[in-house]
């Protein structure tokens, strides 16, 4: 197979205060797809996504981005081919407009004047917010933030987009929106989260994080099949769900 | 919902004010303030006649009247105190009507009440014609430190969010009954300030990670850079020359 876009290997981690999070992880993405990162709380996944962009430094092991190690040198280059959309929205929009802050990332990486302008327009108009690209991010509705969220990190053309928690605190219809809109993205996507519907829905393939450890990696069906090993990783489907 | 600070100064419009660039309208405004704060104690008639200017860039502004008399409320300290002037000044005395007041303290307290006057009428005109973007797009223009322009900036965008969550704590011990009435309640004032302080540090650090995780590298980038040609200046500083002219003549005369 071709190099993955994101080759992690035996990525340990133990915080600064002794608290070890990540016990010798291995995970493969391939271009083009889209993968469920599953997990309770307190599993990992947000210290595992903290690596894929250099954020936090790996205690052992390595994480690569389409072949480039993620080193200090490298930085740059990582960051813009690994998009990370953080949790609460309003951590990610900090300029004064949806455009300014759109424009944030590529413009970090040199672009300026029409180049700038374009990437900006394109990716706004992928999440369908090309209207309210001169309103203030505390203006819009928390669906609409979501997706400027997410355009923020498309401007950047990233090689794959991670998703942390994208469907937390959405309406039905917003959440249906968000499904919408990440199905009509032509990017890879590791997607984490404990909305097992929404894996299910979007993802074809899934892995289990469960104390630091990949616990199982597979097809989403199968695994989300797999009465046993949801309740060993405490991992539920909503109520009504199970089959 | 926090609707954020800066939206309640300022207002939408076409007006030439509108237009103008920021940066040149921040200098302007801060050169022309200067000037009038400069003008001689006693020399009143030019004194009403910048008045008579900042009143004019009002107009021209096309703000509603009302939304400025609003604004104006932040005088009251000044005016208070220039009226209580005349009566607590010592020196030669002076009859007005029934009262006898300072000489000196009349001079210095309508001098205080128009320069007063003056200045925040200049700075209205200014805030309710720039948004915030603006004003923080003119500071990094005028080579103000980087770091004080992001701390204005971040306060502008976050302060809405950090007054929601006040807002959402104080309903929270609503709820259970809570009323701040004696010295007892205040460790819980005390713990919720805290706990708010801690949140927002937090979340400080969080979107710290976000613009990392976005290529920052310690500068913010400026994208959309401002332009002004000189048709520009010479129109936001015309107030600037008034005053100075005024000037000359205040001190000459």
């Amino acid at each position: 197979m071709s190099t993955p876009v994101l080759d992690v290997r035996g990525l340990a981690f133990a915080y600064p205060d002794g608290h070890q999070a990540l016990f010798g992880v291995d995970l493969h993405v391939h271009r083009g797809e889209r993968v469920a990162l599953l997990g309770p709380n307190g599993a990992g996944k947000t210290t595992l996504v903290l690596h894929l962009n250099g954020i936090l430094e790996a205690g052992a092991g390595s994480v690569s981005v389409s072949g480039l190690p993620v080193r200090r040198e490298n930085l740059l280059e990582v960051r813009r081919r690994v998009g990370i959309v953080f949790q609460d929205p309003d951590d990610q929009l900090f300029m004064p407009t949806v455009r300014d802050d759109v424009a944030f990332g590529p413009a970090n990486l040199g672009l300026r004047g029409d180049e700038l302008d374009a990437r900006v327009d394109r990716a706004l108009v992928a999440v369908g917010m090309q209207d309210l690209a001169g309103r203030a991010p505390h203006h819009l509705s928390f669906g609409q933030r979501r997706r400027v969220a997410i355009a923020t990190v498309l401007a950047m053309e990233p090689e794959i987009l991670v998703l942390d928690e994208p469907s937390s605190n959405l309406d039905p219809a917003s959440r249906r929106e968000l499904v919408e809109l990440v199905e009509s993205l032509e990017v890879t996507v590791l997607m984490v989260t404990h909305d097992l519907p929404l894996a299910l829905q979007l993802c074809e393939r899934a892995v289990v994080l469960s104390d630091g450890v990949v616990a199982a990696d597979g097809g989403t069906k199968d695994l989300l099949g797999d009465a046993d090993l949801l309740r060993t990783h405490r991992l539920e489907m909503p109520w009504g769900f199970s089959g | 919902m926090g609707s954020g600070h800066g939206s309640h100064l300022h207002v939408e419009g076409d007006s030439p004010v509108h237009r103008l660039p920021a940066h040149t309208k921040l200098v302007g405004l801060v050169v022309f303030v200067l000037l009038v704060v400069a003008l001689p104690r006693e020399a009143h008639l030019l004194r009403l006649t910048m008045l008579l200017v900042a009143l004019g860039v009002v107009a021209a502004t096309r703000v509603p009247a009302r939304h400025v008399l609003g604004r104006l409320v932040v005088e009251v300290p000044f005016v208070v105190f220039a009226l209580l002037l005349p009566f607590i000044a010592t020196g030669p005395r002076r009859t007005l009507g029934p009262l006898t007041v300072s000489r000196d303290g009349l001079d210095a307290g309508l001098a205080l009440l128009v320069t007063a006057t003056t200045s925040v009428l200049m700075a209205i005109a200014f805030a309710t014609t720039t948004s915030s973007r603006d004003l923080v797009r003119a500071l990094q223009h005028l080579r103000v430190p980087d770091r004080l322009v992001q701390i204005l900036a971040f306060m502008v965008r976050y302060l809405g969010v950090v007054g929601s969550q006040a807002q959402r704590m104080k309903v929270a011990r609503d709820s259970r009954a809570f009323r701040p009435r004696s010295l007892g309640s205040w460790p819980v004032l005390a713990s919720s300030a805290g706990s708010l302080f801690i949140r927002s540090y937090e979340r400080g650090e969080r979107v710290h990670l976000a613009m990392l995780s976005r290529g920052y590298s310690g500068r913010m980038p400026v994208t959309d850079p401002l332009r002004a040609d000189a048709a520009d200046w010479a129109r936001a500083l015309l107030p600037a020359v008034v005053a100075t002219v005024t000037l000359v003549v205040g001190y000459a005369g």
